[in-house]
């Protein structure tokens, strides 16, 4: 006799199972619906006040004084400032320690120093934002005392730099990756033309892996855009225009999380304007993701 | 060629100028490297130094059992470290779940078509959102509009709607799915990388002796692929522990004196009676039989004690407070999520900030005392997490 192993009841079990399956997935995209929704929604309330041009072109933030005045433009240079003091020092640090790593340690150098180096990115950043302020701030005032430069105990500096530490891990490993993917063969055909290491890694190597380097850099790029609490904590919360990284700043971050701390009834001007620099922070990141992905398919080799 | 030519040849062979220099700028970059490494590493070790030489003097059983103080001689974390526990225990009850289940149909279930490609996009996409704005969704969602129950659908009774809107708000359940919407991407990248490791062999091997597609994930792909995501698990949550920045958004709280839940020791407060937004009874001449539980002291409406005996019952006009001391049962049975879940909270990372934030020096020292602990969890469950990869790639060949 034939059976039946296609019962209506196990085949209910799995339908519900890959209902189930499906709806946690489709979790990822209400998540990401959930952010571009309440930021924008808000935002318009905010921008049904403020002009998009003042937001967009005042050189002034005061949203807390008696005449507010919302420019993001002061905020958006914080975050640049910090985020490029983060990349001077995370880029060159992270591409040697990358290169050295993929082109010059030995197997087992290599696998005990990527982990321990992760470990970089895994400080809560509270914790980075005390070292910021009490121990670089004040060994960087020592160190540019003689140079005449009085360093503020709040600054971009110290908060950049430490920034940049903390992004060292993620620019290292994604960029030692992309250079291990490259094809043994194009390195002994470097190799075979006289070649030392040094050169192949920087001739043939990196052009090879370019795609991934930059794409590297940018995911660092913008998780020191996104990064709060060190910039909170030592980069000062004054909004201005920041011209010198040695200056206090506030970064739209940083922005963000004072005007939280300070309980702000719901529906005020001051409330709102969180979320439209929320949306400025938004656009920003989406913004670099994509040119990341862009330039990885524009550069990409194929082997 | 003439002989001239061929002996210049063969020099340039031997030796082809600069060479050396060449040689050299190879070796000396190894220095650049491994000083490049050094400074890395050595950030790693500064950094635990630093905050060992300001707070390690106060890590006494006391700092871990005492509340947050104006003094900061008596000041200690323990709401903090009790918040974090709650806190992270139901992220990870929010998080694991979903994590591991939109991995398997990512992996296992999904058929290659626009909605699929639209999940991939989101899950990518979330991993570079930065933090602070799911602190501001949770902020618009889950404080403002769930937290308030005058925003909820109003078809709905309105008891049903308070009780909701009790959980929601700035409350630790906020929090706990806050910090699991950020950590979803980190678990479902996990669990797709260690589901894809399982060879195919595994899956055909179960369907062919008739398992269903759910019974060879359930019983023949998830086992095996585990251990990696269990990785993923640690390595998520351990960020999540020491997130600030969208707990601020939604407004946890800087300085708690209380617990979420009862302690044994605890004093409780307990009025009998109806009473004026003044905390008068509405009636002062209505009286009430209680039948008292533990031994303690009611203070009467005049303000004068009365000791009580367990287990007797008194007649006690309105307006009194029984006071009575929490034992071990009255800890255990106050442990149930709908008394600590709609609470309000701090976590260790924003007790941390809330101390560095203080121009007090002792304050300082609190705060590298509480960093310290929060390092060496974050550190401990990361390094778990490396020597669990390093295990998992060792052990298994297939």
């Amino acid at each position: 006799m034939e059976r039946d192993f296609t019962k209506t009841k196990l085949r209910l079990g799995e339908r519900i199972m890959e209902g189930l399956l499906f709806a946690a997935a489709a979790a990822a995209v209400a998540v990401v619906l959930g952010i571009v929704y309440v930021v924008v929604s808000e935002s318009t309330k905010f921008f049904a006040q403020v002009s998009v041009i003042e937001f967009v072109t005042s050189t002034t933030w005061t949203p807390l004084f008696d005449n507010p005045q919302y420019g993001i433009a002061p905020l958006l240079s914080g975050t640049f400032m910090a985020t490029l003091v983060a990349l001077a020092v995370a880029v060159p640090l992270g591409l040697l320690v990358a290169i050295y790593l993929s082109e010059f340690a030995g197997h087992r150098t290599r696998e005990t120093i990527k982990p321990i180096l992760e470990l970089l990115a895994a400080v809560p950043t509270v914790v980075y934002g005390y070292f910021a302020l009490l121990f670089v701030t004040p060994l960087l005032q020592q160190w540019l005392r003689p140079f005449g430069v009085e360093l503020p105990s709040f600054n971009l500096l110290s908060a950049g730099m430490v920034m940049g530490l903390m992004i060292i891990p993620y620019i290292a490993s994604l960029s030692e990756d992309a250079m291990r993917a490259v094809p043994r063969s194009m390195r002994e055909g470097s190799f075979a033309m006289g070649a030392t290491r040094l050169e192949t890694a920087f001739r043939v190597v990196v052009p090879a892996a370019v795609s991934g380097v930059v794409g590297a850099v940018i995911l660092g790029m913008s998780r020191a855009i996104g990064e709060t609490m060190i910039v909170v904590v030592a980069g000062g919360q004054l909004p201005q225009m920041v011209t010198s990284p040695t200056q206090q700043g506030a970064t739209v971050t940083a922005f963000m999380a004072q005007v939280a701390l300070g309980d702000l009834p719901y529906g005020t001007l001051e409330y709102n304007s969180i979320f439209a620099a929320g949306l400025a922070l938004l656009v920003l990141t989406l913004a670099f993701n994509f040119v990341a992905f862009w330039l990885q398919r524009r550069f990409r080799e194929a082997y | 060629m003439t002989a001239a030519d061929v002996e210049r040849v063969r020099d340039i062979t031997a030796h082809p100028p600069g060479l050396e220099l060449r040689k050299f700028k190879d070796r000396s970059f190894i220095f650049w490297g491994i000083l490049a490494t050094v400074i890395g590493l050595g950030t790693l070790v500064t950094l635990v130094w630093d905050l060992a030489a300001d707070g390690s003097h106060r890590l006494t059983p006391a700092f871990f059992l005492s509340f947050p103080s104006a003094n900061p001689g008596e000041a200690g974390i323990l709401s903090a470290w009790v918040g974090s526990l709650l806190v992270i225990v139901t992220t990870a009850f929010i998080a694991i779940p979903i994590g591991l289940l939109a991995g398997v149909y990512l992996e296992e279930y999904a058929p290659k078509n626009p909605i699929t490609s639209a999940i991939e996009i989101a899950v990518n996409n979330l991993a570079g959102v930065p933090s602070i704005l799911f602190g501001l969704m949770a902020l618009g969602i889950f404080v403002q509009f769930l937290g308030n129950p005058n925003r909820w659908f109003s078809f709905l009774p309105e008891g049903f709607r308070n009780a909701a809107a009790d959980l929601f708000g700035q409350s630790i359940l906020t929090a706990g799915i806050t910090l699991a919407l950020l950590i979803l991407p980190v678990i479902i990248v996990a669990t797709r990388e260690a589901v894809r490791g399982v060879p195919q062999e595994i899956r055909h091997a179960a369907l062919a002796v008739g398992a269903t597609k759910w019974q060879t994930t359930q019983h023949h792909v998830l086992p095996y692929a585990l251990p990696g995501v269990v990785t993923g698990v640690i390595i998520g949550i351990s960020r999540a522990l020491g997130e600030t920045a969208p707990l601020i958004m939604i407004g946890g709280l800087t300085f708690v004196a209380f617990l979420p839940i009862t302690r044994p020791g605890d004093a409780t407060f307990e009025t009998i009676g109806v009473l004026d937004e003044y905390g008068a009874p509405v009636n002062p001449e209505a009286t009430e039989t209680v039948r008292i539980e533990h031994d303690g002291v009611v203070v009467l409406p005049d303000f004068t004690e009365m000791p009580v005996e367990a287990g007797q019952t008194y007649e006690l006009p309105h307006g009194s407070t029984i006071q009575s001391v929490a034992s071990w049962g009255d800890a255990i049975a106050s442990w149930s999520p709908s008394n600590w879940l709609g609470q309000e909270f701090t976590v260790m990372p924003i007790q941390m900030f809330n101390w560095t934030s203080r121009p007090q020096a002792e304050f300082l020292e609190i705060a590298a005392a509480a960093g310290l602990v929060l390092l060496a969890i974050t550190l401990l469950m990361n390094g778990a997490a490396i020597w669990l990869r390093y295990r998992l790639r060792k052990r298994i060949k297939w």
